[in-house]
């Protein structure tokens, strides 16, 4: 049976539309679910103090700070190597065979589990390189599962950029460097900077890769070689331990709430940058 | 007699195995402007690219012979790219500002020779644009974005980001393909004041442009030069039957 160009039009509509509801309801689900459990339990109380009594009283002021440190380690680490490795498969090598061999390395290392990761990270810095349990190992454990992000959108944001801006630059008498650092980059880094947050978003959700690494002390962490727990961790543990589901929903609502403000301000930041380019 | 600028001897290049330009031979002069016509993939483009050596950016791009500006050989050893490419400058078919303000255009070449003081580059960016005909129409508006510009505008912008680096020779690649007839005559007028002071190599797919600005013509036809001339000569009594031919629109 035949239909007609209007009715196929509207069924097709009819269900599309029905796709696009389930993903938003599913995501609409997520936050009511946290932030009705999670938001009574926020107050100023609750990000000020460190937890006690195994998170079952407190705040969780330790994991805040854990979760931040292992992030910035993680990028301060992942953003120049994933940057550059984008740089150097996009604009000092043609497509050869070894090109290829890279990017699929790169795209199989973002396929793999986490948890994995975390068992890479306890054995190369935690044992071998003697770091311990501590943000430093639970940073660079990081850093290598996000590396393939970055590296993947940072590729892509450089291609993006016209050619024609390339050969204007050195036909101007700059060296491919300086096309590059003047031309190239600033062009790119609006999809620079979509790979770094999505980095960060899986780097404050993240729980295998960093239970291995970084441990889960609750004390404030004083060094890079602290032990320390992050919100996701303590989250998991406190669920799964049956500690205290009111201290693990208030724990969730900070993580997503934190989630949501990195992604607004971003942006809006990349909203002004852009303005200004053009 | 005439001071030779460019010597063009037995100069082929290759893509890969196609060869696209095949043993020219010929002069340009200083302070001329020489037109190159021709219909498409007749290797007017790339012996521009040649000439400033962005071909080398192209995998599988070769030359032979030589090509002598100022009586050195822009192929040999020591000859140092991107100084040359300061020397010749380049003006594409379409126009690209670069995604920054008019200002940074005109000095993006200056800065990277590291010349960052201000009051000098104030200067260039007046020089330039007032050379290229375009002071007037943009020098209340420097700092917004050279993506604003029209069409015309732009590609005058392009010319003078060339002469901010105070270039010997000037290369233009169809430069006014894309824009209407007032930005075409304006782009014109600036190439026949340039002349006095630069030397001018203009690819253009519209001969009566040829005609109208160029010296000296030269016909190039499946990467051979059929022919080279004053452009009065070409265009009044051709000596081979195929510029005839295309300039009576025959073919091309």
């Amino acid at each position: 049976m035949l239909l007609s160009p209007k009715t196929e039009q509207k069924i097709v509509q009819a269900f599309l539309y029905f796709f696009t509801s389930i993903a938003v309801l599913v995501l609409l689900f997520i936050l009511v679910v946290i932030l009705k459990n999670g938001l009574p339990q926020l107050s100023l109380e609750f990000l000020t103090k460190n937890p006690a009594d195994m998170g079952r009283e407190g705040g969780i002021l330790s994991t805040i700070v854990a979760t931040i440190f292992l992030t910035f380690i993680a990028l301060l680490v992942a953003t120049p190597l994933g940057v550059g490795t984008a740089i150097y498969l996009t604009e000092y090598t043609i497509e050869s065979r070894l090109t290829r061999i890279i990017r699929f390395g790169a795209e199989c290392l973002a396929g793999i589990p986490s948890i994995i990761f975390g068992l890479f990270g306890f054995i190369l810095f935690v044992n071998k390189l003697k770091f311990g349990w501590s943000i430093l190992s639970g940073g660079l454990t990081l850093a290598f599962m996000v590396l393939p992000t970055i590296i993947r959108t940072s590729e892509e944001a450089i291609k993006s950029v016209p050619q024609a801006y390339r050969l204007v630059s050195f036909s101007l008498g700059s060296t491919r460097w300086q096309a590059i650092t003047r031309v190239v980059l600033p062009s790119a880094v609006p999809g620079i900077v979509t790979g770094i947050i999505l980095s960060i978003g899986r780097s404050i959700g993240e729980t295998a890769a960093v239970i291995f690494t970084a441990g889960s002390a609750l004390r404030m962490p004083s060094s890079l070689f602290s032990s320390s727990r992050t919100m996701a961790v303590h989250f998991y543990i406190l669920a799964k331990e049956g500690v205290s589901m009111p201290k693990a929903y208030g724990t969730a609502a900070v993580l997503v709430i934190a989630i949501l403000i990195i992604n607004i301000m971003t942006y809006y930041l990349m909203e002004k940058y852009i303005k200004r380019k053009s | 007699m005439k001071e030779i600028a460019i010597q063009v001897r037995n100069f082929s290049h290759y893509y890969g195995s196609h060869q696209s330009l095949k043993n020219l031979n010929f002069d340009v002069y200083r302070h001329e402007i020489l037109g190159i016509i021709g219909p498409a993939k007749s290797g007017k483009s790339t012996f521009l690219a040649c000439l400033n050596r962005l071909n080398d950016l192209l995998p599988g791009s070769r030359v032979e012979g030589q090509i002598l500006v100022d009586g050195q050989d822009i192929y040999g050893p020591e000859v140092d790219v991107v100084a040359l490419r300061r020397k010749i400058g380049m003006v594409f078919a379409t126009p690209v500002p670069l995604p920054m303000s008019i200002y940074e255009n005109v000095v993006y070449g200056v800065r990277l020779l590291g010349k960052n003081n201000r009051k000098e580059l104030d200067q260039i960016v007046e020089d330039s644009l007032e050379k290229a005909g375009l002071w007037n129409e943009v020098k209340d508006r420097l700092q917004t974005s050279a993506l604003k510009l029209s069409g015309g505008q732009q590609q005058r912008l392009c010319i003078a980001r060339i002469l901010a680096l105070k270039p010997e020779y000037i290369l233009l690649d169809e430069p006014t393909s894309g824009l209407d007839p007032i930005s075409t005559m304006k782009i014109e007028d600036s190439l026949r004041m340039l002349k006095k002071d630069y030397t001018i190599i203009l690819v253009t797919n519209n001969t009566k442009q040829a005609a109208r600005v160029a010296d000296r013509t030269a016909f190039f036809l499946m990467g051979e030069l059929v022919e080279i001339d004053d452009t009065r000569v070409i265009f009044t009594r051709p000596s081979d039957k195929r510029t005839e031919g295309y300039l009576e629109g025959k073919f091309g």
